[in-house]
């Protein structure tokens, strides 16, 4: 009648030290984020914060009603900000093409020098938010449409060089090799064998990248920059709340417009 | 002799996208037309530009000999404010997304659960960062709490929504099995969804913060400190050699955030 042992064990998923190891992994996670939170409050006013929820009811009370007579007013700064995101869009990508050429390995002209430059420029492009380059572009070349236009641009170099570079990468090398065997030249090999296979997913990019951009565009005003973001700054400037829901509401349904004709027109190319 | 004659000699590639040459024609003309109305829209002051020119040139410079020592104290304020931000919002916007994220994958829960999580992963996802913070930084003040909530905020819909979507199509063969056994709900989230969505769980949250890290040097640009409130100060002071070493060091933080989590999620998957 003696019970078998191991039958009476609780199955665990992993070995004990294997437990060990993830306990003290959360444990460091836990000691990390708890210093990170003392440094970082360090200098807040809790009275601000404490005082929020009243602050939040405030601001809320202003913005109803929206004031709706506003809008007409916004119309020319709407199209500004879409302007500023289609205008610069296509200055990105025309500057991403050659990019994107040049950091492809297999269309690469040299490994060793143009490849890195290229890797770097994507890079950069990337990591600088497009509101990094308007406030830059905003102090050298003066506020207006143009600086939102080429800060869009600059934005968009790194994304869609890194993503056509992958989609060159990933072509199909007996098409190009097809070619080449008709003794075709280099600009031939790359106008027929690899620019028909990209196309695709050249203007899905495109597409992708303009859907991205109205969004960011209608932020760029915040530092002067153009479109509808300087209403913005404006009406918070001089505490307009009501205001503020309209361009708000506004912003909001020309993304998701926008939103609605990006991913119709990728399910149309692709 | 003739039937050679007509054989053509010349071939034209096909069109690849749009088919119809009427509507080739069409799209062609109507992009022009838009192209001249937008282009008229924008005016621009080409003398500002030129004198604007010589300012751009200095900032090249400052970018190619940047300034590291006299902001130094700034910039790592500013630095430490904006790492601390990182890691505190996403740890907080995970946790929080978590119970969202299964509450918005449409085969765990029942519909009214599955209708408010969807809600809250929407309005998180339809405004941007910036605009956030500037209605936090209106309620709580200046600084890095202020930015800490926006980017926790904006953790909440971006992890809940991937999340959710992977939750939606894990191998229902495993979460059958699991059921079979007779386990309860909590039970039945711990040994059949967990285990299969863990992996890309823990690859997201490495992507936010990278992300997060990225967006905190743009929120402090409206005022919720970080990196972006000391290149603020920078650029309008014209001290372009401590903004060009503000923006190197962002490059710099942007690629071993970007290199190391993309190696760690390789190690972890």
């Amino acid at each position: 009648m003696t019970e078998i042992a191991h039958y009476s064990e609780v199955w665990r998923h992993r070995t004990p030290r294997k437990r060990l190891f993830m306990w003290m992994g959360w444990l460091a996670l836990v000691a990390l984020f708890v210093w990170c939170w003392q440094l970082m409050t360090e200098n807040t006013m809790w009275y601000f914060v404490l005082d929020a929820p009243r602050q939040a009811a405030d601001i809320g009370g202003r913005m109803v009603p929206p004031r709706w007579s506003y809008l007409p007013e916004l119309m020319q700064p709407l199209w500004d900000t879409i302007n500023i995101a289609t205008l610069g869009t296509i200055g990105g990508v025309i500057m991403a093409v050659p990019v994107a050429f040049m950091a492809a390995r297999n269309t690469t002209p040299s490994q060793t020098i143009l490849r890195p430059m290229a890797l770097f420029i994507i890079v950069t492009s990337r990591s600088i938010n497009s509101l990094i380059w308007a406030l830059l572009l905003v102090a050298i070349i003066g506020p207006g449409l143009l600086a939102g236009i080429v800060a869009i641009a600059l934005r968009s170099i790194g994304f869609v060089g890194k993503l056509l570079y992958e989609a060159i990468e990933e072509t199909d090398a007996r098409q190009i090799e097809a070619i080449e065997a008709t003794g075709a030249s280099g600009a031939q090999v790359l106008s027929y064998g690899i620019v028909p296979q990209i196309m695709p997913a050249f203007w899905g990019i495109s597409v992708f990248r303009w859907d991205i951009n109205i969004r960011e565009s209608t932020i760029l005003g915040l530092v002067g920059a153009g479109g509808i973001g300087l209403k913005l700054q404006a009406s918070l400037n001089t505490l307009a709340w009501s205001q503020v829901t309209v361009i708000l509401l506004l912003i909001l349904a020309t993304v998701v417009l926008s939103e609605w004709v990006s991913a119709r027109m990728r399910q149309a190319i692709i | 002799m003739s039937s050679v004659a007509a054989y053509p000699t010349t071939w034209r590639r096909p069109p690849q996208i749009v088919k119809d040459r009427r509507w080739r024609i069409a799209l062609q003309i109507g992009i022009f037309v838009y192209l001249v109305l937008a282009i008229s829209t924008v005016d621009v002051n080409w003398s500002r530009v030129y004198e604007g020119l010589e300012r751009g040139q200095r900032f090249a410079m400052g970018f190619l000999q940047p300034d590291f020592t006299s902001r130094w104290t700034d910039i790592s304020r500013g630095l430490i404010e904006s790492l601390t931000m990182t890691l505190t919002s996403t740890v907080v916007g995970v946790i929080i997304s978590v119970p969202v994220g299964i509450g918005a994958a449409r085969n765990l829960v029942p519909r009214s659960v599955y209708y408010v999580c969807r809600g809250i992963i929407a309005v998180s996802r339809a405004l941007q960062e910036v605009i956030i913070a500037i209605f936090l930084v209106a309620m709580f003040g200046f600084g890095p709490f202020a930015g800490f909530l926006t980017l926790s905020f904006a953790t909440i819909g971006f992890i809940a929504k991937l999340l959710a979507d992977d939750i939606e199509e894990i191998d229902e063969a495993q979460a059958e099995s699991i059921r079979a056994t007779g386990a309860s709900w909590v039970q039945l989230i711990n040994y059949a969804i967990q285990p299969q969505v863990m992996p890309r769980l823990i690859g997201l949250s490495l992507y936010r913060l990278d992300i997060n890290f990225r967006e905190s040097a743009v929120i402090g640009i409206v005022g919720a400190g970080g990196i972006g409130a000391t290149l603020n100060t920078a650029i309008d002071r014209y001290e372009y050699d401590s903004a060009g070493a503000v923006l190197l060091i962002i490059i710099l933080i942007v690629m071993v955030a970007e290199y190391s989590s993309s190696y760690l999620r390789k190690f972890l998957q």
